[in-house]
């Protein structure tokens, strides 16, 4: 199996031993060119792996235990799994002799993650295992990439075979698309040529696809806007001018009325979700939409869609530019939709994102976010948990290429963050990595600290501190007469002296004139670092599209 | 509107339960489902009856076509298609009784299969209407038992769902 990994390419695996998976453990011990990242609970484990995955567009793996190792890894595939993320997880399994005798450590792991993988296997015999192993690559990072589990019982790991790792996997029930259709894609252009008000919505698809040169270029050509969802943040560069800001519920003001106003949607690699439409029956309701999705499944699934695409995103691009590119028509479309960008820049202009920055008051968590992006010259890897440090990080930082903005989109997991940008440095070692945290969020997987301690991988988390689970308590503020239930966070440790504890450096800023030089002080440091900002607890995520709402009514600040 | 769909998979264990866990996850509604080995042995045939409106039929047919257990899906709705089920029915024969089950045994074409002292088995095929039919004309005799295969469909003419026999020629023979 380890000669099966290394012949794959895998330089590193996260993982946990344990006793089901003795036997990899005792063959990694020999090996050279496999890097094994200890962690200190699998979750974050898998987390690893998938910011690996992230930050590096190669597929991370991750290797367990049978029974409690394989179920903490639950949460990390089905955030891997909602986000599309190719990581491949092994775990060990109790012999198959005893597999349903209710054996020490055993638990069903192929039932338990069948809803949230691609695809899972229970590896029965020696001789199929370097095949399935091919396969589990092969479909973890093709076509819509995602989470493959393999479940390997542990005599299958003992006994020996020759081995045999075939050239080329071949699955007889996958075959994904990816030209999308010329036909089709003529269609979408010349729909498009008609029109007055387009607008692109790209998502995680544009950066999975490897498709940013081609959206930058294809947007250009056009001058059509762009918006983006929180996982197509750096797919299109976020500071062109073009570029609108997020849509959905935090999205920019913007980016909604462009969307509820448009009168043709161009929905590259993106999945209409919940948190992006608002209120699906009064979603974009003068628009047309083109869907271009390699994943036939997400198309007509949620919106009803004029002309799907069925194809990668970066080929159907390719034919877009192709059909476009130095045609007078292309000029007199830029030149036609004029009135439309000048109504876009108005919205941009009058509703910017915006705080009331207090220079001597209390530290607005903004202000902080626009800090790290000063100071990091927009160069960093952001990494984010779940909830308001979250948006504040997708909102007031700018993402110029793709792989810099790691967040759990669809699962919404707290506790990735932390994780995630310590997979990011393993797979990035020359660039900074900085998670934006919550003190709730933070404390999910907090021990992850020992491992980037124990690697000196010098991740920085800057924690957002208001001493409440923020989101949540928003939500309780605006919508539940503001019974704050369960949402205070009363007894928050001494961040500085954990992190000293872990042997990691601390630093702490509670005005706003000390954010600076605080983060200044924080980033610098060789090692990991925790940086704890208490920020002003009042402070909520605006604007905001109320649950249900449609895009336009938006709460502003 | 319903739909019968014949799906080709891969015959391994956990496909069934990939499948109905598709239905239950997406809240789709499986009205019934068989399954068995085709031609060749690696690759089971399964139909399934279902209903919902358009949009969510194409979700069924796309979602069931991501499975990578799936080799194939076909919806056999608006195709001509030849449609059967087994039913077997446990039924009091009383003396009283008796020659009205026979009489509807013969004009059914069905077959006793098993006969108690007074109770007949019976094997009956046919498509759904003609099942439900034959069941309701036996339900004042006294019904014990009824077990039903669920349908199983195929298409008219010389279409084929499935992969070709690797031998068609001999087959033929």
């Amino acid at each position: 199996m380890v000669r099966a990994l290394t012949d794959l390419g895998v330089d590193v695996v996260f993982g946990y031993p344990g006793g089901a998976v003795l036997n990899i453990y005792d063959e990694l011990f020999k090996s050279t060119k496999l890097r094994h990242i200890l962690t200190r609970h699998e979750q974050g484990a898998v987390h690893m792996a998938d910011g690996y995955a992230r930050a590096s567009g190669k597929t991370g793996v991750c290797l367990v235990t049978s029974g409690p190792g394989a179920t903490n890894t639950v949460t990390g595939i089905a955030t891997a799994y909602m986000d599309s993320i190719p990581i491949v997880v092994f775990s060990g399994q109790v012999p198959t002799l005893m597999i349903g005798n209710d054996a020490f450590q055993e638990a069903d792991i192929v039932g338990i993650t069948r809803p949230c993988t691609k695809h899972n296997y229970l590896v029965k015999d020696t001789k199929d295992l370097a095949r399935i192993i091919k396969e589990a690559f092969f479909l973890a990072s093709t076509g819509r990439p995602g989470p493959v589990l393999v479940d390997i019982p542990k005599d299958v790991l003992a006994s020996a075979e020759e081995y045999v790792l075939p050239k080329e996997a071949h699955v007889r029930g996958y075959h994904p698309t990816y030209e999308g259709h010329p036909k089709q894609v003529e269609s979408a252009i010349r729909l498009l040529k008609e029109k007055e008000r387009p607008v692109i919505y790209t998502g995680g698809g544009a950066i999975l696809s490897g498709a940013s040169s081609e959206l930058a270029e294809f947007a250009g050509i056009l001058g059509i806007p762009v918006t983006t969802t929180l996982m197509g943040m750096g797919a299109f560069p976020g500071t062109d001018p073009l570029y609108m800001g997020m849509l959905g519920m935090h999205g920019t003001y913007c980016a909604n009325m462009a969307i509820s106003h448009c009168d043709l949607i161009l929905a590259l690699g993106a999945r209409f979700d919940d948190r992006v439409t608002g209120k699906i029956d009064e979603f974009a309701p003068h628009a047309k939409i083109v869907h271009v999705d390699i994943d036939p499944t997400s198309i007509q699934k949620n919106v009803p869609v004029h002309i799907p695409i069925v194809g990668d995103l970066k080929d159907v691009l390719k034919k877009m530019i192709k059909l476009t590119k130095g045609t007078k028509e292309a000029a007199s479309f830029r030149e036609k939709i004029t009135p439309w960008r000048e109504q876009v820049r108005k919205w941009a202009r009058t509703h910017p994102l915006s705080y009331k920055h207090e220079p001597k008051g209390k530290i607005k968590p903004q202000y902080v976010v626009e800090q790290i992006y000063a100071l990091t010259k927009g160069q960093a890897i952001i990494t984010t948990e779940v909830g308001q440090n979250q948006m504040w990080a997708a909102q007031f930082y700018k993402y110029d290429s793709p792989r810099t903005f790691l967040s759990s989109g669809g699962l919404g997991t707290m506790g990735y963050g932390f994780p995630a940008a310590i997979g990011a440095q393993v797979a990035m070692p020359g660039k900074l990595v900085v998670d934006v945290a919550g003190d709730g969020s933070i404390q999910m997987n907090i021990q992850e600290l020992a491992t980037a301690v124990q690697y000196r991988l010098p991740v920085k988390v800057v924690i957002l501190n208001n001493g409440a689970l923020g989101m949540v308590r928003q939500w309780q503020e605006l919508f539940y007469q503001g019974k704050y239930s369960q949402t205070c966070l009363p007894r928050i440790p001494d961040f500085v002296k954990l992190a000293e504890a872990y042997g990691a450096a601390g630093f702490r800023a509670t005005r706003t004139e000390e954010v600076k030089g605080v983060l200044k002080k924080g980033f610098a440091v060789d090692g990991p670092a925790f940086i704890d900002i208490l920020t002003d607890p009042n402070e909520m995520v605006y604007p905001m599209v109320p649950a249900g709402a449609p895009l336009t009514k938006m709460l502003l600040v | 509107m319903r739909h019968t769909i014949s799906v080709l998979v891969e015959n391994e264990f956990g496909v069934l339960s990939r499948v109905s866990g598709l239905f239950s996850g997406r809240g789709f509604n499986i009205e019934s489902l068989s399954v068995a080995e085709t031609l060749d042995p690696s690759v089971s045939r399964m139909t399934i009856v279902t209903s919902g409106n358009d949009q969510i039929i194409e979700q069924i047919l796309k979602q069931l076509n991501k499975l990578i257990s799936v080799i194939k899906v076909v919806d056999l709705t608006g195709v001509e298609t030849v449609d059967r089920e087994l039913v077997l029915v446990k039924v009091n024969a009383e003396p009283e009784t008796k020659p009205e089950v026979l009489r509807l045994v013969d004009i059914f074409r069905a077959k006793i299969v098993d006969v108690a002292p007074r109770c007949y088995t019976i094997e009956m095929t046919g498509d759904e209407a003609k099942v439900n039919a034959f069941l309701q004309l036996l339900r004042p005799i006294g019904i014990r038992e009824v077990v039903r295969t669920g349908l199983v469909s195929i298409a008219r003419g010389g279409n084929v769902v499935a992969q070709a026999d690797k031998m068609p020629h001999q087959g033929r023979g």
